[in-house]
């Protein structure tokens, strides 16, 4: 892949040349989706059909499900880049690595955490979510699943020179996913609850920005030793 | 004196210096750690009167806190070495840094089992998911993680310098953990010793908490300098001084 001469050009490069590779591959972009679902389906039948008690636990189910949706696409952002070069020649390139980085990271959103925050509505109806609390639902969404693919980037970007790294990467990013866990649920469970909600919004927006702030940093960092 | 200071702290990062003067300090830091752990248990199981609430049980404190304590201070430890380490390719930090992590997990695992003794009696429960106790568990976790990484790549340096990354955004979690008593408010009692103002807690069961935790601190000096040994060892284990010292 030949990047443009000016910046700007080199991260549309990169975001564009990202979500093709995944649009070509269809298979890619659904098996999250697929397994949100099935997640999802698991809970509702350990759980069992009770309508209070799916209703109740609604929020914490899908966004647990989301998240380990978006942990098992994880490995796609640098592994196939890893394996064939490209990811060599990305170091290589005269624009600043943490800066290239957020595109990769932007198309494994769109690629995975944009399809989840569609069908997580849909599911939500199937765990008798109320329908009131889906538009804070997607909000939510919208905000911590981008902070799940920085910080996930950085887990990817420190184990992909390890062999069979997949359960390691989980090791080391979950821990670091339970705070947008905790604000994402907490804001689902007050709008299900009828009270202000507008407070883990905001916390969840600052996660966000701190991890959009921070993360890059960690994340060439990381790669940089890895390709060491 | 500037430029004899200089010489000392480069030496000091050379590893085959460190090696021969660590060994001379885990003995001074060994009797310390004895000393004050005979002081400190003395006052916590016989000097320091039973809680009037709490009764004999309160007497776990004076190994939940300063575990507690440790785990969050060996956590700083680490990633300060790490930083060293990552930013001026310093290798006695890298090696200071890799024997601190399963200290600093092992000292976190001791306040979480302590905590849940303690409760038992205290709350009637084990464990609640209150706020302190959670992200207590989440720090063993980053431990965990921070020392699975170390195991999953060969080269040792590259290894110690991913998890030095790992330890360095793990750090955001600490302010998280030590705010949490203010942001979620649940079961835990706020703590007693560090507020402002007067210390809440009365000077017979101070001194003994305070003599352990020192105590604590000691031995993880002397821990930390042990497990340096063997990691420098096994780092060096092609150099020509390893194998003289080997072959004698």
């Amino acid at each position: 892949m030949a990047l443009p001469n000016n910046l700007s050009g080199a991260l549309r490069a990169i975001l564009i040349r990202d979500v093709t590779l995944t649009l070509r591959r269809p298979g890619e972009l659904a098996n999250p989706l697929i397994f949100f679902g099935i997640v999802v389906t698991l809970f509702s039948l350990g759980l069992g059909p009770e309508v209070k008690l799916l209703s109740r636990a609604a929020p914490g189910i899908l966004w647990v499900a989301a998240l380990l949706a978006a942990l098992l696409s994880l490995e796609g952002i640098f592994h196939a880049d890893y394996q064939d070069g490209t990811l060599e020649q990305l170091l290589l390139a005269p624009y600043p690595l943490m800066v290239l980085v957020c595109a990769k990271v932007a198309a494994h959103w769109i690629t995975t955490g944009l399809p989840l925050i569609g069908l997580a509505p849909f599911l939500g109806i199937l765990l008798h979510l109320p329908v009131e609390t889906t538009g804070v639902l997607i909000l939510a969404l919208a905000l911590g699943t981008p902070a799940l693919s920085l910080i996930g980037a950085i887990g990817v970007a420190l184990t992909v020179g390890v062999r069979r790294g997949g359960v390691l990467l989980s090791l080391l990013v979950l821990p670091l996913y339970i705070p947008v866990l905790i604000f994402g649920v907490g804001a689902v469970d007050s709008a299900a609850g009828g009270l202000p909600f507008a407070a883990h919004i905001y916390l969840l927006a600052a996660l966000l920005v701190l991890s959009l702030t921070l993360a890059p940093w960690a994340i060439a960092a990381a790669l940089r030793i890895s390709l060491e | 004196m500037f430029a004899y200071l200089r010489n000392r702290i480069l030496r000091l990062g050379s590893l085959d210096y460190f090696y021969f003067s660590a060994g001379r300090w885990i003995i001074v830091f060994g009797v310390f750690t004895a000393l004050l752990f005979m002081l400190g248990l003395y006052g916590s199981l016989f000097a320091a009167p039973p809680d009037y609430q709490q009764g004999e049980s309160v007497r776990i404190m004076y190994i939940h806190v300063p575990a507690a304590w440790m785990s969050l201070f060996i956590y700083v430890v680490m990633a300060i070495a790490a930083a060293i380490g990552l930013i001026w390719e310093v290798k006695l930090a890298e090696v200071i840094a890799a024997s601190s992590a399963p200290l600093g997990a092992w000292f976190t695992f001791l306040a979480l089992a302590t905590g849940s003794l303690w409760g038992k009696p205290m709350w009637g429960t084990w464990w609640v998911w209150d706020a302190r106790l959670t992200s207590e568990l989440i720090l063993l976790f980053l431990y965990l993680g921070i020392i699975a990484l170390q195991g999953a790549i060969t080269d040792r340096h590259n290894a110690a310098r991913a998890a030095a990354i790992l330890a360095l955004v793990g750090i955001v979690n600490i302010p998280i953990i030590h705010f949490s008593v203010v942001w979620w408010n649940t079961l835990h009692q706020p703590s007693s010793i560090l507020r402002s103002g007067k210390p809440s807690i009365h000077l017979q069961m101070l001194w003994p908490l305070l003599v352990m935790a020192l105590a604590f601190k000691f031995y993880y000096v002397t821990a930390v300098l042990l497990r340096a040994r063997c990691e420098i060892l096994a780092r060096e284990k092609n150099s020509a001084w390893v194998r003289g010292l080997v072959q004698g």
